[in-house]
């Protein structure tokens, strides 16, 4: 009987499979340098390109690169600081799509909610309007973690 | 043969690095009816792995991978 109900579902509601075990990814975005948020923009596409629900929360450095109009203004981690304006001409040059529109696609694809850290946001006095639009909410720590807690993987970029 | 199949949709994403095609492949698989045929001309190279792995995963047909100067062409049917 049940078995029927599923291949009624199946046949019936396409990508079902998809949504009856949807997994989910949980990122962590503390750092606000230019190659770690495209890292995790990238890894969160690949999530929704797997079926997952992508979870972002967005705390300190990274958080101040939410906010509108700063997306844009990235310096590299001090492993690729050597390499920072080499790479910067290359991805210039080559058209490479800024972190945050690559985010946006993987949002308007998939179910992708990004959560601004509610203990940063405070202390710098950070409103939720303030920050990029594609910022869904701002949660504290508790609610960040029961996220994570109920998630398949959860990635600290 | 291949010729023979006219795409409903082509997605050119010819530039765009990984994960731009797959993500306008999908966009574009979204908008789509089941039965259209997508083409996406690409010029990268993870995206000719992750495409049909995505289009296998997710119970669709791939039609193929095909070489064109300078690019290549990954054509998929939507089927559900």
């Amino acid at each position: 009987m049940v078995n029927m109900l599923v291949i009624v579902l199946f046949k019936f509601f396409p990508m079902t499979e998809l949504r009856i075990m949807t997994e989910k990814m949980t990122l962590l975005f503390v750092s606000g340098t230019l190659d770690k948020l495209m890292a995790g923009s990238i890894i969160a596409s690949g999530g929704v390109a797997n079926g997952m629900d992508v979870d972002i929360f967005v705390s300190f450095w990274a958080l101040m690169n939410f906010k509108k109009g700063q997306a844009m203004n990235g310096k590299f981690s001090y492993e690729g600081a050597e390499m920072e304006k080499q790479v910067m001409d290359i991805m210039k040059k080559k058209k490479v799509a800024p972190w945050i529109e690559t985010l946006r696609s993987a949002k308007e694809i998939g179910n992708v909610k990004i959560y601004g850290c509610a203990m940063f946001a405070d202390l710098m006095e950070i409103k939720k309007e303030e920050l990029d639009p594609i910022v869904d909410d701002i949660i504290g720590v508790a609610e960040f973690v029961s996220l994570a807690k109920d998630s398949n993987m959860t990635l600290f970029i | 043969m291949e010729n023979e199949i006219k795409p409903n949709k082509v997605v050119d994403a010819r530039g765009s690095f990984c994960p731009g095609p797959l993500m306008e492949m999908i966009k574009a698989y979204k908008e789509a009816k089941v039965g259209d045929v997508i083409s996406v001309y690409s010029t990268d190279s993870g995206t000719k792995k992750d495409a049909p792995a995505w289009i296998n995963k997710s119970g669709n047909e791939l039609i193929g991978i095909f070489d064109r100067t300078g690019y290549y062409e990954i054509m998929m049917k939507k089927v559900k």
